[in-house]
């Protein structure tokens, strides 16, 4: 889960890789320019910043630590998104940070310890540094793609509610059955939730998931602590009454940020993949929905949200890499023809219990999502070939 | 927090140096940036809707085009020629086997992977990357290959391929199967897993460094997703035989020399009439080609081990120091076979007792961890080649019904394959005469037009 919750700024972050390439010559513009290096001396106490104003476009971060704990150092959009960051800088030690940013307010954060808030700088990118243009066609891909994630927040929050109403009457029954569905718009737009990084281990985090330390009664929330409650211990108390009441609380606040997010066509590309990454690790295997067994229905979100970036990015992608997009299009339907063999109608979630699938049939299942997710890793290059 | 923030940022200067020179020992291209002044920018941070300009692309390759550096003996052994490299060819120290099932229904987009896998073999045979490269390609895309060999010498590196029977039940290829195909008969002892048996095709890696090995197969099944799919894999070390007239034989996990009069790459003779198949066998596909025979054989390590010494060597027909036939002094001593028990293994296996027949094999231990009794998941993965699977293995494998050697060892997984001739140059591919609708384009056609 936490790789993936990176994703999309993992995969903005290799655009600008992309576009840094381009401009080899301007390499100069960080190391020869001092105006694009920004140098930040951390200390166990302070972040100090050697400018607060430089150029958009090119910047590099020079940091260097010389407190006495580890730290990491982010740069931020001013509402914490993340623009890039370096952790595990040692006491003593030196790194570099690079970014491609646009015109506006940003924000250094130390994190001494590797902790907490951290001890925050306003910087400001100013004037109009480069920054390539594009296709004016991806960027309607992108408006689309941003559209979707909004629809599918919106669509989520009623269908949580009945799950969360459920949990609170105690009706187990009717909680196990509006579960599944209360799941699938979270998981079509995975990549996107998880990039805001603090509201996926709230609500999709899974009990292998917490760390060392963080307590199982305590610090578990979310869908899969109830799915706990429904199928293993079959039995709902006080503590999954509040659980419901944050499930939704948290939710409330992605269906307000959703339409923020930094979504870019090689983001959108690269999350495609990543769902069905998501589809490979955790839901052929059946480790996801481990209680309910409705991994299938997650799989099946997942493939959805998937084909939604590939069917918006397509029209350029076709033009750059015909050959990708017809082994896409057949890949997409030969999974999707797999999967409907697990559900009675084409337009029903309600799947086959994983546990029912067996071994040869998963085989099946994880090799149409080899074949799929394979070409799909290509996708992110046509788009911006 | 997560480790894959190392892509958003700057690597230190330092390991950008190492991969650099790593990356030269492979045939560095001068036209290629150097890795250092990729990293400069390559792993930038965030662009805010940046989309690349297409024009630096192709100069940002990473050109891997050069020949590989003669570094080091055995560097690469040729990919083309007469047979496929591999088989006669000197045995490696490991081997990374993989056998695949096909997906695909469409004949063109099967040839056309077998086209991708041999040039892909081509490259790597050579010690270069697949495709182009592991790094300094488009940041976007994951890379062509997948880059754990990088820096590593060919390593000897063979890939040879290999057709299943169940092949031939695709793509028309019925009438082409070869008569001496045949799925191997039950055996008695075997205890055949079916999930490490069979599969439509299979290739056999072999190299020096066992990492050469399993980037091959990792790639070719990189390349293969969406047509094909491994079915079975079978890492091996330890070679326990040789087709190099040494002065020794390797031990298998026994401890024992096994297969002492192996066919060596230079006995023209021996190969031609045990191992390549002739014009006069048919089909015409096949000439220059071989049939695989590759069994999983567990062994019954522990109580091996437990067995008195004089039983070891009585069950072998060797002694267990020089390896020598019973009653005689070194181990390539022509053997006395009246002189071994009625049920030695030397002595059922030999092909006296076979009516003469005799394998080329190329066996590999393994050891796949234990078996949840605690006990060593090990054994010997044998492979042998033949000119005809019912003149060599089966009549072997049938005598050896009675061996004593059966109580320490079980038959758990079995393949066969039809191994084609080799690649002959840099426009021919893996399996070219199979699928070419024109029998006459034969592969025995382009030999005689070549001799």
């Amino acid at each position: 889960m936490r790789a993936v919750r990176l994703s999309v700024v993992t995969a903005a972050a290799t655009a600008a890789a992309l576009a840094a390439v381009t401009g080899c010559t301007e390499k100069s513009d960080a190391s020869g320019g001092d105006d694009r290096v920004v140098k930040v001396t951390a200390t166990d106490s302070k972040c100090e910043v050697s400018k607060t104003k430089f150029p958009a476009g090119h910047i590099q971060i020079d940091v260097e630590n010389k407190g006495s704990k580890v730290t990491e150092v982010y740069l931020l959009f001013p509402d914490d998104r993340i623009v890039t960051e370096r952790e595990n800088i040692g006491p003593g030690t030196k790194q570099k940070v690079t970014a491609e940013v646009k015109e506006g307010d940003y924000r250094i954060a130390c994190k001494p310890g590797m902790k907490g808030k951290g001890i925050r700088q306003d910087v400001t990118a100013t004037g109009s540094g480069k920054v390539a243009k594009r296709d004016p066609r991806l960027d309607a891909a992108v408006a689309s793609y941003r559209e979707y994630a909004q629809e599918q927040a919106d669509e989520t929050l009623p269908k949580a509610k009945v799950f969360a109403q459920a949990v609170k009457d105690g009706d187990i029954e009717a909680a196990k059955k509006a579960y599944a569905d209360s799941r699938i718009g979270w998981e079509r737009t995975e990549p996107v939730a998880e990039s805001f990084g603090d509201i996926d281990p709230k609500v999709d985090l899974r009990e292998d998931g917490l760390e060392e330390g963080q307590d199982l009664e305590k610090d578990w929330t979310g869908w899969h602590r109830l799915e706990r409650s429904l199928w293993q211990d079959k039995k709902l108390t006080d503590r999954d009454s509040e659980l419901a009441d944050q499930l939704i609380t948290d939710l409330t606040d992605w269906q307000k940020r959703v339409g923020k997010a930094e979504i870019t066509p090689t983001s959108m590309a690269n999350g495609a993949k990543e769902l069905l990454d998501e589809v490979a690790t955790g839901k052929v295997t059946g480790e996801e929905e481990r209680y309910s067994h409705t991994d299938l229905v997650d799989f099946k979100a997942n493939v959805e949200g998937a084909e939604k970036s590939y069917e918006l990015l397509k029209p350029v992608a076709s033009e750059n890499d015909a050959a990708l997009t017809k082994e896409l299009d057949t890949q997409f339907a030969a999974l999707n023809t797999l999967l409907d063999k697990y559900r009675e109608d084409k337009t029903s979630y309600v799947f086959t219990s994983y546990d029912k699938v067996g071994k040869a049939d998963r085989k099946e299942l994880s090799d149409a999502v080899n074949a799929l997710a394979e070409p799909l890793s290509k996708l992110a290059a046509a788009v911006v070939k | 927090m997560t480790d894959t923030t190392n892509t958003t940022n700057t690597t230190d200067t330092t390991s950008a140096g190492e991969g650099a020179e790593t990356g030269g020992t492979r045939g560095a291209d001068s036209r290629a940036p150097s890795r250092r002044s990729l990293i400069g920018w390559g792993g930038a941070g965030l662009a805010l809707g940046a989309a690349a300009a297409g024009g630096a692309v192709a100069m940002a390759r990473n050109g891997d085009d050069a020949e590989p550096t003669a570094a080091a003996s055995g560097a690469a052994i040729a990919f083309h020629g007469t047979n496929q490299a591999g088989i006669a060819t000197p045995v490696q120290d490991r081997l990374h086997f993989a056998a695949f099932d096909v997906k695909t229904t469409d004949r063109a987009a099967f040839v056309q992977l077998l086209k991708d896998w041999t040039e892909a073999a081509r490259r790597m045979t050579a010690g270069h990357a697949v495709g182009e490269g592991a790094y300094g390609g488009l940041a976007e895309a994951p890379p062509d290959d997948t880059g754990e060999a990088l820096g590593l010498k060919p390593s000897r590196l063979t890939l040879t391929i290999g057709f299943g029977p169940s092949l031939f039940d695709r793509f028309d290829l019925a009438d082409r199967r070869p008569e001496a195909l045949v799925e191997l008969p039950k055996f008695a002892g075997d205890n055949l897993d079916g999930n490490r048996s069979g599969g439509d095709l299979c290739v056999q890696a072999c190299a020096d460094d066992p990492q050469v090995a399993v980037h091959a197969i990792r790639n070719l099944a990189r390349i293969g997703f969406g047509k094909v799919v491994i079915r079975w894999s079978q890492l091996g070390f330890g070679k326990t035989s040789s087709t190099t007239p040494e002065a020794q034989t390797p031990r298998n996990l026994m401890g024992f020399k096994d297969g002492t009069r192996n066919i060596a790459g230079t006995e023209t003779d021996r190969l031609k009439k045990f191992v390549w198949v002739e014009e006069k066998d048919g089909p015409a596909w096949m000439v220059g080609g071989s049939y695989l025979v590759a069994r999983r054989i567990r062994m019954n390590i522990e109580t091996w081990d437990r067995t008195s010494l004089q039983e070891q060597e009585d069950i072998f027909g060797r002694d267990k120091g020089e390896g020598a036939p019973v009653g005689k002094a070194k181990e390539r001593d022509k053997p006395f076979l009246k002189a071994m028990k009625p049920d030695a293994h030397v002595r059922l296996a030999h092909p006296d007792t076979n009516a003469g027949a005799t394998l080329l094999r190329r066996g590999y231990s393994f050891t796949d961890g234990t078996d949840g009794l605690g006990r060593l998941d090990a054994g010997l993965f044998f492979l042998a080649y033949q000119r005809d699977v019912r003149k060599g293995f089966i009549p072997v494998q049938r005598s050896l019904a009675a061996d004593a050697l059966n109580e320490y060892i079980q038959h758990v997984g079995s393949a066969v394959f039809a191994v084609p001739p080799g690649v002959r140059d840099k426009d021919d591919w893996w399996g070219r005469a199979l699928f070419s609708k024109d029998s006459k384009v034969s592969q025995s056609s382009t030999n005689s037009k070549e001799a």
